[in-house]
């Protein structure tokens, strides 16, 4: 059978669409963010979250006279389920005559679990609760799903080719680090995968039109689109191919009649239909359909988490032994995170408050994040999964504004080096139970050494002694809270460490 | 014959001598005296195709011209998932096959010390030696008393004793004060000068006095020193043998190409080549030479030092030129060279075997390359490990290595308009992840000074480390992806 025209773009662009997005988040050298960032920010919701009308006016635009299409070419999640439910093959069905693309059922549309998770989500939003919005929103579980475990998969191939790279001598590739930022999120990634699987094998688009929030909103408009699946109910002889066919079960053969707000113009009814009695052009007759809703779909199972959690994190230490003998290397003990009464957040986004407004956890900025500063938080549920800064792997360098460049929701808002050299996410604070200098009687001062915003100063414990140990003293006013000098503190724990402000400040 | 070679290898001396001399007025005087001075008393045999060998006139000990440096003994291979602060194990069984073909080929001298190889070396070569006749070696150790510590007499008598157990023998054939001229920390972390120091290692405690007795005795057969650092503390004691106080029948120091005339503008508290070797030569000390090659940095050269090289001499290595440049001066006893692989004992077997003596022109030469060398500013960093472990876990030899290879590959570049920055960059910083992980790079050196102290070539680590992550900070900074 011909493989129908609209089929064939609907593909192409699809693939490409999610092969760029996917980049986009397993991208660790920061060039993806040049070429497919915009991608990220063509997604509904972070435009809609970052008051990017003119996006929001040509998706709205877009559906109006296409119809659905956005969740067939736009949305990574959408287009990740259609490539799943080809997984039906081997696993689902047994009954070999059956074919692909013929195993579907009509099903009416279950408004209430709709329109009750679109309310949820609003509220959600308009509450706060982060978490809520990040597990219900298609683009943040795309993403999580990417950055959790796709990126790792791309990043141990990386490292493969940078070991030979390493042996052949030359520059190509180099090695990255791979380490689980957070266990709960990778248990939630990973839980999400394996529900969407499941719903995308059982019924298809079973997600898009019983929880997605994105896709109840485009279904108010898309009820009207220019275009649309139209039955000629003369040539129809109701063999029914057409509903077995559709992925979102909006056919219903027997009334020929489509349910618009489901249908997400994949176009393989049009395939199915070996009569011609299925279009996609102008309505000759505007029919609304109407449904009834009468039986229960299979209803996705809750995605259960709750975020409590150590991160796996290893850093430097050492212990200080006497020297007897020549060579061999200290040990390095693992270095945790610090405890800290306030989180720290990236620069760029403003205040605590701005970012859990604004953010939909997709884990882009976390993917992104260069010096492995940045991680899901875990600590406060409203705000679970949104990102959050620590200090043990790295520390957030002057010379990189990545995050705030890839960031689609304006939570973290777009800032240049000069803005983040005077923008102060927290400050230093010194403890004297730690600090080297007293511990171990030597000198020290590396914290002061690397501070980029020359904010810390060695200066003699007492004052009176002509040999006194030589302490940082921190000007809380020129810190800009960056956490160099927490990364390079030979001390473990950190004898300094970062206090995040809550309301980002200028110095 | 013997005589004719003793003819001929005179009048090379002196030759060689002339040559170096118009090259530098400071080496004009030493030559005076060193040709007025009486017969260092020390000869040569050679015959094609077998180890040249140089006299010690105290025991007449006939000393093979290339000694064997246990400083550097074969590892095996690490288990795959051992940490990285866990040391690789010795490759014993490689070490007795390697000290076997040594022996076979007619080297006679190994040199050996309680600190090397994380305290092992002196072990490792004991099982290895003792598998032979002991009149068929000579065995040369230290008294690396370093850590205040081992500043007590009983703690300094107690390292001799340990290295014979170590050692497997009876008696030391070449017994060294290690390293004198360097400075250090007492317990309480006071800075002592290199004299304090030398007189709180050997001096306060009697131990020299009591090496003396042990060498009376019969127990040590030559006692020397080997020298690093303050020129001071080099003179002091040849003064004390002039005077009749202390005799020294050998004497350890550093001895290269590079180091002839450079020693002491690569680092103004090191002392050239040149002046150490003459004081030695005029006295008829024998001078056993240790880095001739500076830690392989001699052999790994630029490619365009390489092709120098090699045009004058296209059949041999780029190491032979710093071999044969060190076992020419005819005070010379034995060069010693720290041969991890037995590919290096092969070639340098065989580069004394004999020894072709570096002529004149050759000599000019070599003083042109090491002019090229100086002008590289590299880190004078012969990775000895000497400064290891450093009690904050920074790979400091590691980080030095990878700072050289650029400077040699070319990837420093100073400015960001040179069309080559890009390439240069990304090559330093890739380059330098893979060569010493993260946490074990130069920002996370705190100069506290302890491996300061340590270093044989005076490297000021600490200010050397913050260079260099002054570097790569500024490399960073310079922005976008790699």
């Amino acid at each position: 059978m011909k493989t129908h025209w609209l089929i064939i773009i609907r593909r192409t662009l699809a693939l490409v669409s999610l092969l760029a997005i996917t980049w986009l988040f397993v991208d660790f050298t920061g060039s993806a963010q040049h070429h497919v960032g915009f991608l990220a920010k063509w997604q509904f919701l972070p435009a809609v979250l970052a008051l990017n009308v003119s996006v929001i006016l040509a998706l709205l635009l877009l559906t109006r006279v296409f119809g659905r299409i956005y969740c067939s070419v736009v949305c990574p999640l959408g287009i990740l389920q259609d490539l799943l439910a080809h997984l039906h093959i081997r696993i689902g069905n047994t009954n070999k005559k059956k074919k692909i693309g013929h195993r579907y059922s009509y099903s009416p549309e279950v408004k209430w679990l709709r329109y009750s998770m679109l309310v949820l989500f609003i509220i959600a939003l308009v509450a706060g609760v982060g978490s809520i919005v990040a597990l219900l929103a298609p683009y943040s579980s795309f993403g999580r799903i990417a950055a959790n475990l796709f990126k790792p998969i791309y990043e141990f191939a990386n490292n493969i080719l940078a070991d030979r790279s390493a042996e052949a001598g030359n520059f190509d590739y180099y090695h990255v680090d791979i380490w689980v930022r957070s266990v709960p999120v990778l248990i939630i990634s990973a839980s999400t995968l394996l529900i969407l699987t499941i719903l995308a094998i059982l019924g298809g688009r079973t997600y898009c039109n019983t929880i997605c929030p994105v896709g109840t909103v485009l279904s108010f408009i898309s009820r009207f689109s220019l275009l649309k699946i139209n039955f000629d109910a003369d040539k129809c002889r109701n063999c029914s191919a057409c509903s077995k066919a559709c992925k979102a079960s909006c056919i219903d053969y027997k009334n020929h009649t489509v349910d618009y707000s489901r249908c997400v113009v994949c176009g393989n009814c049009l395939e199915a239909c070996k009569f011609g009695a299925l279009k996609y052009d102008l309505p000759k007759m505007h029919k609304l359909n109407k449904e009834q809703s009468s039986t229960e779909p299979s209803s996705p199972s809750r995605r259960a988490f709750l975020a409590t959690s150590a991160m796996l994190t290893t850093a430097v230490v050492t212990t200080k032994a006497q020297k007897t003998v020549d060579g061999g290397l200290a040990a390095i003990e693992p270095k945790a995170p610090a405890k800290r009464s306030t989180p720290i957040t990236p620069p760029g986004s403003l205040s605590a408050k701005h970012l859990a407004q604004h953010c939909t956890a997709c884990q882009l900025c976390i993917a992104q994040c260069p010096n492995h500063v940045l991680r899901p938080s875990t600590d406060n549920w409203l705000t679970a999964m949104q990102p959050v800064m620590s200090y043990e792997r790295g520390y957030c360098r002057p010379e990189c504004t990545r995050c705030s460049n890839v960031c689609p929701t304006g939570a973290i808002r777009h800032i240049s080096p000069e803005e983040k050299a005077s923008t102060q996410i927290g400050h230093a604070v010194w403890n004297r139970e730690q600090c080297v200098v007293l511990t171990d009687a030597v000198e020290c001062g590396n914290c002061a050494t690397h501070c980029p915003s020359q904010a810390i100063t060695m200066v003699p414990l007492n004052l009176d002694e002509p040999l006194s140990p030589m302490i940082p003293a921190v000007n809380e006013s020129r810190c800009i809270g960056c956490g160099a000098c927490e990364y390079v503190c030979p001390a473990r724990p950190s004898a300094i460490h970062v206090e995040g402000h809550e309301v980002h400040g200028v110095i | 014959m013997t005589n004719m070679n003793k003819q001929y290898n005179r009048r090379n001396f002196i030759k060689y001598l002339s040559g170096a001399a118009v090259a530098s007025s400071a080496m004009l005087s030493a030559c005076k005296k060193a040709m007025s001075g009486e017969s260092s008393g020390i000869d040569e045999e050679a015959s094609d195709g077998s180890m040249t060998y140089r006299i010690n006139p105290n025991t007449n000990d006939r000393v093979s011209l290339l000694g064997y440096g246990m400083m550097r003994l074969p590892e095996l291979p690490k288990p795959e998932d051992a940490p990285d602060h866990q040391p690789a194990e010795f490759d014993q069984e490689m070490i007795n096959q390697q000290v076997d073909y040594a022996l076979e080929h007619g080297v006679n001298y190994f040199d050996t010390s309680p600190a090397y190889c994380r305290g092992l070396s002196e072990r490792c070569t004991g099982i290895a030696l003792s598998r032979h006749d002991r009149k068929s070696y000579y065995i040369a150790t230290k008294m690396s008393n370093f850590w205040p510590g081992s500043w007590t007499t009983e703690a300094s008598k107690e390292m001799f004793e340990k290295s014979l157990r170590e050692l497997q023998v009876d008696y030391i054939d070449y017994l060294l004060l290690h390293a004198i001229g360097g400075s250090s920390r007492d317990a309480d972390g006071n800075q002592l000068s290199s004299w304090e120091t030398f007189e709180a290692r050997y001096m306060n405690n009697g131990i020299l006095d009591w090496l003396v007795e042990q060498k009376q005795a019969g127990r040590i057969r030559n006692l020397g020193f080997s020298y690093h650092g303050d020129v001071k503390v080099f003179d002091q004691l040849l003064q004390w043998h002039d005077e009749g106080r202390y005799h020294w029948d050998f004497v350890q120091i550093e001895l290269n190409y590079l180091d002839w005339f450079y020693a002491d503008e690569i680092n103004p508290s090191n002392t050239d080549a040149v002046y150490l070797y003459g004081e030695l030569e005029k006295r008829g000390i024998p001078a056993v030479i240790m880095e001739p090659l500076l830690g392989g940095r001699l052999a790994r050269v630029t490619d365009e030092i390489a092709a120098k090289l090699k045009q004058r001499d296209p059949d041999h290595s780029i190491a032979t030129w710093a071999f044969r440049f060190a076992g020419t001066p005819q005070g010379v006893l034995t060069v010693l060279s720290g041969m991890t692989f037995m590919e290096h004992l092969v070639e340098n077997v065989a580069t004394y075997s004999p020894l072709h003596p570096i002529s004149d022109d050759e000599h000019e030469f070599l003083m042109q390359i090491a002019e090229e060398i100086f002008g590289m500013k590299t880190v004078p960093c012969n990775e000895c490990q000497y400064c290891m472990p450093c009690p904050y876990g920074v790979n400091i030899p590691a980080i030095f290595s990878h700072y050289n290879k650029c400077i040699r590959d070319g990837y420093i570049k100073q400015s960001n308009l040179d069309p080559a920055y890009r390439t240069a960059r990304r090559a330093f910083l890739i380059g330098y992840d893979r060569a010493v992980p993260r946490l074990r790079q130069a920002d996370h050196c705190i100069g506290c000074g302890q491996c300061a102290t340590h270093c044989p070539q005076q490297i000021d680590i600490p200010g050397e480390l913050h260079r260099i992550d002054e570097y790569v900070e500024e490399l960073k900074r310079a922005g976008g992806p790699l």
